[in-house]
């Protein structure tokens, strides 16, 4: 499919998405291109409001692998000043627009926060970091 | 009429799903995409608003400075595009003088209207000198600023305004601060309306700017970036009045330890004013006053004519005497006054009620259960009131007024997936009654309008209105230059 002409003669790694209804997307993310850009690219369906300019949280990813997540270069304060106020808020949370993909994220299973009732809107509470 | 019939044939024929959306904001928005990916070809939304232009607060809230913030407008701008997506704007839903429409209309007319009408009044201070000249809430000078035609003709003059104190402490409270404090120039490049940005111009540098706030830096419901912002790039000089406005409880001190975002405030505060010990008051500076442990108690009117001349506020202690041992803000019988121009109200939003919808009151919001309109009030001890039947609701006007943007994607998640829920029961309604070949749909509305000779703005006529805008910026350098009277926008979009 599409992805695959994209990268051609690039270098990629594998990512797996899961999505709201829990269905998983493993796809071949080129290095350097962020994991919103690479969701986007194959169709995957993730928000990003403001289109990767770190002004919404609406691009929001939560590390499956919590040493996966620990080889992601540190977020910047910006970035965690806008991850705070991201739905659904993990240990192992980070915005998609702000991560690259890089060797050491090959095989990173990342999964795109779901809404149900009993998480509902502004009754949750975000998780300390 | 006669499109109408036929249109609506074919609909029952399909068994699509007739959706009116009242509201283009965000919660509107992402209601549609919602929509349009569940049904696919089975669904059509009429979208409507009062205004001829869409987007809700992201053109007339969202601060100018914050264009990337924007930039969800591409998104909502393909949704609106989707031949699925009947966009009607200039349309006012409700009764009475100056209504275009009534929820009964569209009601007849589709199988389901999702209430996204926002939040467009405000909650009071309910202190003696609020009402009258000098007394504004945020919405107003903010829909000033950002050129809604409701504001366009609000009598201020910032020109005479040396001081403001703001009521609140929330991020509206800081974009207010912004435009209020920030040299004019910040504001050359955005799509901040021509007649404020003028005002800013003209008056100059030296101001201050108080945040009023009932309780501690704790609990100030501003978010980081926006007081990093406002503290580090708009050449302000922070200052608390006593220092122990800074100071916090045991309690909160726990919570600042647990919470990134409170420490971050907090951090952010006392920084900003130790930065600032060194840059003299008065004359040109830009002086933002944190004003917490300050509850406003009476507008002071002695300046010319009554005119606003400070704010009252007693000193207050925050105690656990809240439910659970929740700090609350209670008075201590000492007082101050802060020498003022103007005072602006940043204390929330309000909805408005609709004819023919069930409104609570007291939380200015339509009572809900999952997104589905209840025929009543819940009251405490009695049974919950049942759904209205083809009835929903969606952001602020829904969950009261706070969140970010995507904030209303998760809200508009459950909405849509109530609405899902009900595809048969709302299919079967009006059929063999009302609509034996199904509703109007947007066409029916289209009709409706057109022989009331209500001027609707098409999709395609808001496009020519974006365009204009956009030259017209483009033209002097900046953004956006904004129209603000409704007669010039339709004049544009040829509609009139
Ligand atoms: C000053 C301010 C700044 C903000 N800044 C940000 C920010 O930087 N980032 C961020 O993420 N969020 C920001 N927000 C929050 C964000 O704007 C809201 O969460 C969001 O707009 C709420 O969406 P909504 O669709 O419920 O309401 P709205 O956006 O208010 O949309 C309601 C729509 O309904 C229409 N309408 C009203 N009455 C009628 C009627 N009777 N008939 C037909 N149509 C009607 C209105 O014209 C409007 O278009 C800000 C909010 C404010 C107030
Ligand atoms: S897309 Fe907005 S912060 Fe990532």
């Amino acid at each position: 499919h599409a992805a695959a002409a994209d990268t051609e003669g690039q270098e990629t790694i594998t990512v797996t998405f899961i999505d709201k209804e829990g269905k998983e997307h493993t796809v071949k993310a080129p290095i350097g291109k962020s994991l919103l850009e690479v969701a986007h690219d194959n169709e995957i369906d993730l928000e990003g409001a403001c289109e990767g300019s770190l002004a919404c949280s609406t691009c929001h990813l939560i590390f499956e692998d919590e040493e996966l997540y620990k080889k992601v270069p540190e977020a910047t304060e910006d970035e965690l000043d806008m991850l705070d106020l991201a739905f659904g808020l993990t240990d192992t949370s980070r915005l998609g627009c702000q991560v690259l993909a890089a060797k050491e994220l090959d095989g990173a299973r990342v999964r795109i926060p779901a809404a149900s009732r009993n998480f509902y809107v502004d009754g949750h509470k975000p998780k300390p970091h | 009429l006669a499109l109408g019939r036929s249109f609506a044939t074919d609909a029952a024929d399909s068994g699509k799903l007739h959706v009116c959306v009242v509201g283009a904001g965000p919660a509107g928005f992402y209601t549609i995409d919602k929509l349009l990916k569940r049904y696919g070809d089975k669904v059509h939304v009429t979208l409507v608003d009062r205004l001829p232009t869409p987007f809700g607060l992201v053109r007339s809230g969202v601060a100018p400075d914050h264009q990337d913030t924007k930039n969800v407008t591409n998104q909502f701008s393909g949704l609106a595009a989707d031949p699925r997506v009947t966009f009607l704007g200039h349309v006012r839903v409700g009764a009475g003088p100056g209504a275009d429409v009534s929820l009964g209309e569209l009601r007849e007319r589709h199988h389901a209207v999702v209430l996204s009408y926002g939040a467009e009044s405000d909650r009071r201070l309910g202190i003696p000198g609020e009402d009258g000249p000098g007394v504004l809430s945020a919405r107003e000078l903010v829909w000033w600023y950002n050129g809604h035609p409701d504001m366009r003709d609000l009598p201020i003059d910032l020109t005479q305004v040396r001081s403001v104190a703001i009521c609140g402490i929330g991020n509206v409270a800081l974009d207010c601060a912004r435009a209020l404090l920030a040299p004019a120039a910040r504001f050359g490049p955005t799509d901040l309306a021509a007649h404020a940005l003028q005002q800013l111009q003209a008056s100059g540098g030296g101001r201050e700017v108080h945040l009023v706030a009932r309780r501690g830096p704790v609990q100030a419901a501003c978010t980081p970036k926006e007081l990093k912002e406002l503290l580090t790039e708009c050449g302000v000089a922070a200052r608390v009045a006593a220092p122990e406005q800074l100071s916090v409880s045991a309690a909160d001190a726990a919570e600042m330890k647990a919470t990134r975002i409170k420490r971050r405030v907090h951090e952010l505060v006392s920084k900003g004013v130790a930065d600032s010990k060194g840059v003299p008051s008065g004359g040109e500076a830009r002086e933002l006053y944190f004003q917490f442990y300050r509850s406003p108690v009476e507008v002071l009117r002695g300046g010319p004519g009554g005119s606003v001349s400070g704010l009252k506020v007693e000193v207050t202690e925050v105690r656990p005497e809240g439910p659970g041992g929740a700090p609350v803000a209670v008075g201590s019988g000492r007082f101050e006054t802060l020498p003022c121009q103007l005072v602006l109200k940043s204390i929330g939003y309000r909805g408005l009620p609709m004819e023919g919808v069930p409104f609570d009151a007291k939380k200015g919001v339509v009572p809900n259960e999952a997104g589905r309109v209840l025929q009543a009030v819940p009251a405490a001890g009695a049974a919950p009131p049942a759904p209205e039947p083809g009835l929903y609701v969606v952001g602020w006007l829904k969950r009261g007024p706070t969140g970010i943007i995507g904030t209303n994607l998760v809200d508009a998640e459950d909405t849509a997936a109530s609405v899902i829920a009900d595809t048969d029961a709302l299919l079967t309604a009006g059929r063999g009654r009302a609509w034996p070949q199904g509703p109007a749909g947007a066409p029916g509305l289209a009709a409706l309008l057109g022989g009331r000779g209500a001027a609707a703005v098409g999709w395609g006529g808001w496009r020519r209105l974006d365009e204009a805008e956009v030259a017209a910026g483009k033209a002097g350098g900046r953004a956006r230059e904004k129209v603000t009277r409704v007669p010039e926008m339709l004049r544009i979009a040829g509609v009139a």
